[in-house]
């Protein structure tokens, strides 16, 4: 993990802070408890990932964060503080004047998030010109070079195409610079990959990266692809059931969970450079979120799980090396880390001799 | 569970399905306008593709969207229009028109299982008119039958009387992969059969897959973008890049030792757990042409790193290594010299 130098910010405290957030969905078959009580912060200039399954509330949380969750949805509690602001309390017309200048976002489908009926350049100088009151000429200026720098091959031209005339990866690269265009603070990503070619995954990856390094912007990175997650951030955060699993820097995480949910995740995806005889899924189905299981969300699938599991709700527990856990039993996720390597290494040693 | 010579096997008949010069062509849009326009109208989604799938082996297709793996599968299954080039399935050439039989053993999953089960069917009545329709076991056994596929795929009797929608993702693609089993195939082909799964749940279907395998000694073809549930389930990768297959070879042959720019490129990309460094550029940069306007000569050359003069004029064949016959790349410059084709870093910028 590298210290990033906060770039000019006036606090040295950590960019955006979510305090227990909760959010609640109301359905015709009862109130969903989408997001309940979860709580990380993202530091100047890092990347957190937002890891979890269909279901887990990551979308949500992000959602609530940029306040655009759907009317059904609100939250109930918490709060959601960007650079010494709480944005819970904040109106619409409020809102509007930070998002743009001071967090921005990147959608999953590009396609239905840009406008189909305006040239991508007004698109990208939009921003700057509401926000900043940027003339026309220097607006177009900007996004001008907004999409030099996220490499859109001949931008004098391009910018007069419409969304559809671009290919996914360059719609996807619109998006990037309509989120840079007033130069934002945080940028929050939704899946911005998942719908992506590997190769073209690959260069918008690299993209973000280098941009971020460069303008020492913040970003939170939704997605449920671990590999994504462990090439682009530095700190990861695991959601399961609406709750933190677990939280801590990614390195840390993904090669040596503490939860058994991290490490059910891990192992049941195929690594490409680790292939092993067989995955090992977790059995059963995540939970319902109107009616949750009492206790530990997580403990009708949990291989660890004992009784006070299905009585004690876990608090996040701080662990040593800036990481925390949400389990009551962590140490059996180390005993069974400790004792698959041993029968790696043991493997290994009879192959060898 | 290695299948390695791809060379006619002395124990079976050869291989189960050889496609050779295989093509599918749609329209796009109206020929008329597109002549007054001067643009092509014809999209090459497959265009002569060359292919072996040897029996008992798990066959895996890779390659971006637009390369045209989806539309291979569909004319390997008979439900895509052939333009141009045959299949032999089993020793016989296989008709445009497919007759009962030979559809029967060829079997296809689909990549979203919300929408390729009928909503109005039960999981019995999609069963019991699949076997009555085609005779597979007498009337009187098709309910046991039913429970015995069910079982096969681990769901329980109770699945019988259910609907679709009462079922989550991962199993609805089991009561799909049953109903293909259903038909007794030999080759079953799966279109991206867990893209649409959460990650928890696609290891149970892999797993699955793997296990009918081994039971049923089950020739399988799979359609993936996804390198790492290709290395974990198959014998034996094939690449395709616009509508060719520019290389092919046993799975791990193929991932130690690429030989096309383009799957070294394509290896290169995947993310790992093992958090890397995204300083360097990319190892392929630019999008894929379109289908539609597909270069001369080489159909990589536009984003290769190797690219030279030869590759403009020659379309390179898909030829066999100097070591073992079946690796095959459709490359100028593959299997010159041990290590010597490895593109040094983007060279083609834009």
């Amino acid at each position: 993990m590298t210290a990033a130098v906060s770039p000019g910010g006036a606090s040295a405290g950590p960019m955006l802070q979510v305090r227990d957030l909760h959010v609640r969905i109301a359905t015709r078959r009862g109130t969903v408890r989408a997001v309940d009580g979860v709580s990380f912060e993202v530091p100047r200039g890092e990347a957190l990932g937002l890891v979890g399954e269909s279901g887990s509330g990551k979308s949500m949380t992000l959602r609530s964060i940029l306040g655009v969750l759907p009317p059904e949805a609100s939250v109930t509690a918490g709060q959601i503080v960007l650079d010494g602001q709480d944005l819970v309390p904040l109106g619409q017309n409020e809102l509007n004047r930070i998002r743009g200048p001071k967090m921005s976002m990147i959608f999953q489908e590009p396609m239905s998030a840009l406008n189909p009926v305006m040239r991508v350049g007004a698109q990208i100088a939009e921003g700057p010109m509401l926000h900043q009151g940027l003339s026309r000429g220097k607006a177009a200026e900007r996004a001008l070079d907004l999409m030099r720098r996220v490499g859109i091959p001949h931008p004098e031209r391009r910018m007069r195409s419409y969304p559809h005339e671009f290919s996914g990866g360059m719609r996807q690269r619109v998006m990037i610079a309509i989120a840079l265009s007033c130069e934002p603070e945080v940028i929050l990503c939704d899946e911005p990959t998942t719908a992506l070619d590997v190769t073209i995954q690959d260069q918008i990856l690299r993209l973000l990266a280098r941009l971020c390094r460069e303008s020492g912007v913040s970003l939170i990175f939704v997605t449920h692809d671990l590999p994504v997650v462990a090439q682009i951030c530095q700190q990861v955060a695991v959601m399961y059931g609406g709750r933190l699993a677990e939280c801590g820097p990614v390195r840390d995480v993904l090669h040596d969970p503490r939860h058994p949910y991290t490490l059910g995740l891990v192992r049941s995806a195929p690594d490409f450079d680790n292939v092993r005889e067989s995955l090992v899924p977790i059995p059963g189905a995540p939970p319902s979120l109107i009616t949750p299981p009492d206790g530990c969300r997580f403990h009708p699938r949990c291989k660890f799980a004992e009784e006070d599991c299905q009585v004690i709700e876990p608090p996040m527990r701080p662990l040593p090396g800036g990481r925390a856990t949400a389990c009551l039993h962590y140490e059996r996720t180390i005993e069974s880390l400790e004792a698959e390597r041993a029968g790696q290494s043991l493997t290994a040693a009879e192959d060898a001799s | 569970m290695s299948e390695q010579e791809p060379a006619m096997a002395a124990g079976g008949k050869g291989p189960l399905l050889t496609a050779s010069k295989l093509s599918v062509t749609f329209t796009v849009g109206a020929a008329f306008g597109a002549r007054i326009r001067k643009e092509n109208f014809l999209l090459r989604a497959v265009d002569g593709v060359d292919l072996e799938i040897q029996r008992g082996e798990a066959l895996a297709v890779v390659g971006e969207s637009g390369s045209g793996k989806s539309t291979l599968a569909r004319a390997l299954t008979g439900i895509a229009p052939v333009t141009a080039g045959e299949m032999i399935f089993d020793g016989r050439k296989l008709a445009a028109r497919r007759r009962g039989r030979d559809r029967r053993r060829i079997q296809m999953v689909f990549q979203d299982p919300y929408s390729s089960l009928n909503p109005r069917l039960t999981v019995g009545s999609m069963l019991s008119e699949l076997l009555k329709v085609h005779k597979v076991v007498p009337r009187s056994e098709v309910e046991s039958f039913s429970r015995e596929l069910l079982s096969l795929v681990g769901l329980s009797d109770e699945a019988l009387t259910a609907y679709p929608r009462q079922f989550s993702g991962g199993q609805r693609q089991r009561v799909a992969i049953a109903r293909a089993l259903a038909l007794r195939p030999d080759l079953l082909i799966a279109d991206e059969p867990v893209s649409a799964l959460d990650v928890s749940v696609q290891a149970t279907i892999l797993n699955l897959l793997r296990d009918l395998r081994a039971e049923l000694g089950l020739t399988l073809m799979l359609i993936s973008h996804n390198l790492a549930v290709v290395r974990h389930l198959c014998d034996r990768v094939a690449v395709m890049y616009l509508g060719r297959i520019v290389e092919v070879a046993p799975t791990e042959e193929l991932f130690s030792n690429p030989q096309h720019p383009y799957t070294q490129a394509l290896l290169a990309a995947i993310p790992t757990l093992e958090p890397g460094s995204l300083d360097e550029e990319p190892a392929i940069t630019g999008d894929p042409p379109s289908p539609l306007n597909i270069p001369s000569g080489c159909r990589f050359r536009t984003r290769c790193p190797l690219a030279e003069q030869i590759c403009h004029d020659q379309d390179p064949e898909l030829r066999a290594g100097p070591a073992s016959a079946g690796h095959r790349a459709a490359c100028h410059f593959a299997f010159a010299a041990a290590g010597a084709a490895a593109p040094a870093g983007g060279a083609g910028q834009d």
